[in-house]
């Protein structure tokens, strides 16, 4: 979909809003299930739970990257964005590898399977939307 | 738990279907307005209105069930799913009028097709069986 009618190269209009509400709802979503977990039984399995704080601070640092848009907000995004596929590729594969490392749920065990996958695919997209829109020198 | 379970779950009856149908009528809409290329119409703000009251209604069946002595299977988790859900809506309009092209639609489309799965967790969050 190459769009001539866009000439503002930022990451916060169009198509990209979209991709922050996704964000919003994924930093919503890990932020009340890791605080949750940490509250009520921190101790059965400290490491998923410290991993679904961290998911969820990069999901809201990565919308407000994009929000903010500009350079930093740029930096700030492709920085949350690949830190995230990393984190559930890693995360997918030992999760599926050694179940015991991860005796609960988190955001991104399986690949983000009990989020439909969208864990695994919104990284990608936000590494692509933020291609898209890079600033031509 | 028995209480609960005598009385049935206070989010699992006509309010609960209610919003879960017009929230996927409401996603289907908005997803045939964004492939048409329009902005968020006068029936999608409406729709989401009409939703939100719906979903505080259910919390207000829910917060009374507990006031009348029912307690949810996991209260933690119950809550949050409750506040989320109500905010769900307001969100979806507040981005939505933010953006007046079809993304603003499809953001719509994907904040109702997220709230159906948010009423069945909070379903699901109220009758856990053996905790």
């Amino acid at each position: 979909m190459v769009d001539t009618a866009t000439p503002r190269r930022t990451t916060n209009r169009g198509p990209g809003r979209l991709l922050i509400a996704v964000y919003i709802l994924f930093a919503i979503a890990a932020t009340s299930r890791a605080l949750l977990q940490i509250i009520t039984k921190f101790d059965e399995a400290p490491v998923a739970y410290a991993l679904s704080a961290v998911a969820a601070l990069i999901y809201i640092v990565a919308a407000i990257g994009l929000a903010r848009a500009g350079h930093a907000g740029r930096r700030l995004a492709l920085v949350c964005c690949s830190v995230e596929l990393v984190g559930v590729v890693v995360v997918g594969i030992l999760s599926l590898a050694d179940k015991d490392l991860f005796p609960d749920e988190t955001v991104w065990s399986q690949f983000g399977s009990g989020y439909g996958y969208i864990p695994l695919l919104l990284p990608l997209l936000g590494l692509f939307w933020l291609h898209r829109t890079r600033p031509t020198r | 738990m028995t209480v609960a379970a005598a009385t049935g779950s206070p989010v699992d009856g006509l309010l609960a279907t209610a919003s879960i149908v017009l929230s996927l009528l409401l996603a289907v809409w908005s997803l045939v307005s964004a492939t048409r290329n329009r902005p968020p119409d006068r029936w999608q703000l409406i729709g989401l209105g009409v939703l939100e009251l719906l979903l505080l209604a259910l919390a207000v069946v829910a917060l009374v069930a507990i006031a009348g002595g029912d307690r949810p299977g996991e209260p933690g988790a119950f809550f949050g799913y409750l506040v989320t859900l109500v905010c769900l809506p307001p969100l979806a309009a507040v981005l939505a009028r933010m953006e007046p092209t079809r993304w603003g639609s499809a953001i719509v489309c994907a904040v109702c097709l997220v709230t159906p799965v948010v009423v069945v967790r909070l379903q699901q969050t109220w009758e856990v069986l053996g905790g």
